[in-house]
């Protein structure tokens, strides 16, 4: 292991002041209304993708502090329960399919190509796309939240209740089509970062040396292609029988609730998993830069990731339990549960080794990692609590598992995701986030969490169920949730604060240098913020650590810009083998456009008419059917050529 | 958890001590571990060792693995415990889970015996008790936390489990699976209760109402056109009064509806201001529950409760 004080800011640049020149004019978007539209920089997307992220997160936030307020007081009168079903309906939906799984997705986007040392995603324009369907799909959500047509059943829309005899107008068709954009857009991101990590590493970057962040997201990557087909599965049974009349459900007519619950599940609970890992691995990418050492049990953690990865999918039962399911299959799905646990100990085991040989320092990001264990470990134990059957027939669907889950996803994938955007806020604008106002909101986020979600597990314990808009005086949880409630205020003044935080550094904070932490992964080679282009030569990498590893005046790839090329106003990408990383070509880059742009549109147009209207489906395919043609239509063969 | 009346609930709770002490005690330790590799002090020249690194962490994977593998078996030994009562001489109860109350069914091989009440159960301390669970339309889910864990009521599909309460008492049970509007106001009452007091409860159960044929007493004439109103009113349409004309089962069963503990499943006490609150405006005290408002005047409130307080 080298020690960091090896690294250098910036690599030395081999191509020539004219050759950057044009590379940023080939590589830089149009300014103006039309540039920002039709970019497909995957820097710009991912930026947006985390910044509408965020938004969505703020206004679930707003959701919640409604439920905490009308939930203060016995029998309080603030919001009706037809208000209420509706605001954790949508509070559900936004935290899980618009705000969890899209950031991570997100940030995945902007760091792993940086990380991998390449200038852009694999498919620019499908990314472009990914994004623009997010988008339509979240405000779908939202504006008919807005005209009280939220989504009713819960996040889980569970039949009969969500099906046409009990669910009767749009709110339930709502919720089946915004998991239909969020399947779609979450989908095209996994197939963005797998391609992109197979084939465009750094010539070096052999498999065993990428980073854990880009590994966690390649693992995350193939969960989602494996999870998100059943959830699409189930909610296009669910339209059917909502909008068509098909009886998958239908009890009358032979159909099956429980068919329901084993399809959302056997994605849900992976879905948990598909927030987790990409949190991790932003944990062990952060870990090197504030204990300045590299992560202790590379190749443990990565087993670990692999193994939740598919353990994940074999114990969706557990949500099932009090369904009455038989002892057998009860205690397979028990043993299971109880097993993911391993593997997420040996990451928090590796991850506390790593600080123990290391030479921590309390950066506010270091604070939000340091919040993560004494929160997602609490977590961790109620969910070996309520994997044994009967410890949950008592606590499942109680407050109890509103604290579980709150303890596991704040404490497992916000902390970190609070911590992973203090620590690359310097790469991704230039500028630094304020350490001191920093710190603050990490103080108000974390009492206020906790005040929030502590009392609730001795509500459960007390036997106040879930989803409830109000309870009656004199059951005894008059106290615990008044102090719930305060902490949600708490909380979300800790938010406000990093909001406040993050604009104002954004505005007029202290610029950055390329590698303000010293960190060891190549998104630090390049500029802060990185140029168009990412990098002017494609490092080569030659270990885990390529930024403590470097020598001067190493080399790096020459030949992917030709004159010949950059003449042509070419953007090139450097394509390498899959397991050594070996230079195999180059890739000609699609250039700006805003087809992805108008696909989007038309793909969100034909979704929401087929909610009032079958004809929906012919007429928008026809819609979708236009720029996806001139998207595909050809043009003058790009320029072949083999890479030096 | 933490109050168990019950058998099942006791052996929940024998489980659920012993995992809360030692998973509190390892998560303490965790917490040591890594406050100590933040505090503590380091020396300039410290040599890392990664192999005793890797011996701390691989004997901590394996703790975790040695707990849990027992936490896993004590959880076999417990679910099948559970599994495991005794059940000669049982009582049958047919729990129907509605929007939002409950309907609950006693069978008995003898016709006669057989017995339909709502919101209210009754059971025998010391004799098993089999559940047996379904819905009439969306899922709803069964618990009494003092005698046992959940128990989800799903349509088209009947199972059944067993519980033995222990030692007498009052529970409040709630409905834990969301079910539309009024999940929140989806509460019964069980009493556990000797023997020789559950089988005097069962048999008043099973008598008819009884309308005064005559009106001796103001009383009784109250009660008697009350029941009037009853029987030519909205009531009627949904309710079942054994004895009367009225048979409908959309609503609650009211014979004994004054023996209730509590009125609109869980949500009031059963008092005189309380019922008649309930008649003129459930949707001020239920919004969105199925029983419409009714427009009485005070003379026909005042009977048609002072019939409904009359149902013992």
């Amino acid at each position: 292991m080298t020690s960091p004080e090896l690294t250098h800011p910036v690599p030395p640049t081999r191509l020539d002041d004219e050759e950057v020149a044009n590379l940023e004019e080939v590589w830089t978007d149009r300014p103006g209304l039309y540039g920002f539209l039709a970019t497909v920089d995957h820097k710009r997307i991912a930026t947006r993708y985390i910044v509408s992220a965020f938004f969505f997160f703020a206004l679930a936030g707003v959701g919640a502090l409604m439920m905490r307020t009308q939930l203060a007081l016995p029998e309080n009168r603030l919001l009706g329960p037809d208000f209420y079903r509706q605001v954790f309906t949508v509070h559900g939906t936004t935290m899980m399919f618009i705000f969890a799984v899209p950031v991570m997705q997100a940030v995945g986007l902007y760091l792993v190509p940086l990380m991998i040392g390449t200038r852009n995603v694999a498919f620019p324009r499908l990314n472009a796309l990914g994004f623009w369907v997010y988008l339509i799909g979240s405000l779908l959500l939202w504006v008919s939240f807005f005209m009280n047509t939220g989504p009713d059943a819960g996040w889980f829309s569970y039949v009969p209740l969500a099906g046409p005899e009990y669910g009767p107008g749009k709110r339930s068709d709502v919720w089946a089509q915004t998991i239909t954009f969020t399947e779609i857009s979450a989908i095209i991101s996994a197939i963005e970062i797998i391609v992109t990590v197979f084939k465009q590493r750094a010539p070096g970057m052999t498999l065993n040396r990428v980073p854990l962040f880009v590994w966690a997201m390649v693992v995350t990557s193939f969960m989602v292609l494996f999870a998100m087909p059943t959830v699409a599965t189930a909610s296009a049974m669910l339209a059917l029988d909502r909008l068509v009349g098909t009886h998958f459900f239908n009890v009358a007519e032979g159909g099956d609730p429980l068919l329901w619950q084993h399809l959302f599940w056997f994605f849900g609970h992976p879905e948990v998993y598909i927030i987790f890992i990409p949190a991790t691995g932003l944990i062990s990418s952060m870990l090197p830069a504030l204990t300045r050492r590299e992560v202790f049990g590379y190749p443990l953690i990565l087993m670990a990731l692999v193994g939740t990865a598919f353990m994940s999918f074999g114990l969706w039962v557990h949500h099932m339990f009090a369904a009455g399911i038989p002892m057998l299959g009860g205690s397979f799905f028990t043993a299971a549960s109880v097993m993911i646990a391993i593997p997420t100990g040996v990451q928090i085991f590796c991850w506390i080794a790593t600080i123990w040989t290391g030479r921590p320092r309390l950066t506010v990001a270091m604070h939000y990692l340091l919040g993560f264990f004494f929160i997602f470990v609490i977590g961790g134990m109620t969910g070996v609590m309520i994997a044994s059957v009967p410890l949950d027939w008592q606590l499942h669907d109680s407050f109890f598992i509103v604290a579980h889950f709150h303890y596991v996803l704040i404490g497992g994938a916000v902390f970190p995701l609070l911590g992973a955007v203090h620590h690359w806020f310097p790469k991704v604008t230039g500028r630094m986030m304020s350490e001191k106002l920093g710190r603050i909101a990490f103080w108000f986020t974390f009492a206020g969490m906790n005040i929030t979600f502590f009392p609730m597990h001795f509500l459960g314990i007390y036997g106040m169920p879930r989803r409830v808009y109000t309870y009656l005086d004199g059951l005894g949880w008059n106290g615990l949730n008044l102090t719930a409630t305060i902490g949600s205020y708490i909380l979300a003044v800790g938010v406000l604060l990093f909001v406040f935080n993050a604009v104002r550094s954004r505005l007029a904070g202290a610029p950055a240098s390329a590698d303000p932490w010293g960190a060891d992964t190549l998104e630090w080679a390049t500029s802060s913020p990185p140029p168009s282009y990412a990098f002017a030569n494609i490092p080569i990498v030659h270990g885990r650590s390529p930024m403590w590893t470097r020598e001067p005046g190493e080399g790096a790839v020459t030949g992917l810009d030709s004159k010949e090329s950059l003449d042509e106003q070419q953007r090139m990408t450097l394509i390498t083998s899959v397991i050594d990383a070996r230079p195999d070509g180059r890739h000609k880059d699609p250039n700006p456009t805003i087809l992805p742009m108008l696909a989007g549109l038309a793909i969100g147009g034909a979704l929401i008419a087929c909610l009032f209207t079958p004809w929906g489906l012919p007429i928008g395919s026809v819609l979708v059917l236009i720029p996806l043609l001139l998207w595909g239509y050809p043009h003058k063969p790009a320029a072949e050529a083999e890479v030096e | 958890m933490t109050d168990a009346f019950g058998r099942q609930a006791a052996l929940i709770e024998r489980l659920w001590w012993p995992t809360l002490w030692v998973l509190t005690a390892i998560y303490i330790a965790v917490m040591i571990a890594l406050a100590y590799a933040m505090l503590r002090r380091r020396h300039v020249d410290e040599v890392k060792s990664e192999v005793r690194t890797a011996r701390w962490v691989g004997a901590a994977i394996a703790g975790t693995v040695v707990i849990l593998f027992a936490y896993f078996i004590s959880d076999l030994f417990t679910a099948r415990a559970i599994a495991g009562i005794e059940r000669k001489d049982g009582v049958t109860i047919e729990v129907t889970g509605l929007q939002w109350w409950w309907r609950v069914e006693y069978s008995d091989s003898v016709p006669e015996r057989r017995l339909t009440t709502a919101n209210e159960i009754h059971i025998p301390v010391g004799r098993p008790v089999r559940i047996i669970t379904s819905s009439a339309d969306v899922i709803h889910s069964f618990w009494i936390r003092e005698l046992h864990g959940k128990r989800d009521l799903i349509p088209g599909d009947k199972s059944e489990f067993w519980l033995r309460a222990d030692s007498a008492g009052v529970f409040r049970g709630q409905c834990a699976e969301f079910c539309g509007l009024e999940h929140a106001k989806m509460a019964l009452v069980v009493v556990a209760e000797p023997e020789a007091q559950f089988q005097a409860w069962y048999d008043r159960q099973l008598s008819a109402a009884r309308v005064p044929p005559v009106a001796v007493t103001r009383a009784d004439s109250l009660i008697r056109s009350g029941h009037d109103v009853f029987v030519t009113k909205a009531c009627v349409m949904c309710h079942t009064i054994r004895g009367t004309t009225a048979g409908s089962s959309i609503g609650p069963d009211l014979t004994h509806l004054a023996s209730r503990r509590m009125i609109a499943a869980g949500t009031r006490t059963n008092t005189r201001g309380n019922l008649a609150g309930w008649v003129v405006d459930p949707q001020g005290i239920k919004p969105g529950a199925l029983m419409p408002p009714n427009n009485l005047t005070p003379a026909e409130l005042e009977a048609l409760i002072s019939f409904l307080e009359s149902l013992k």
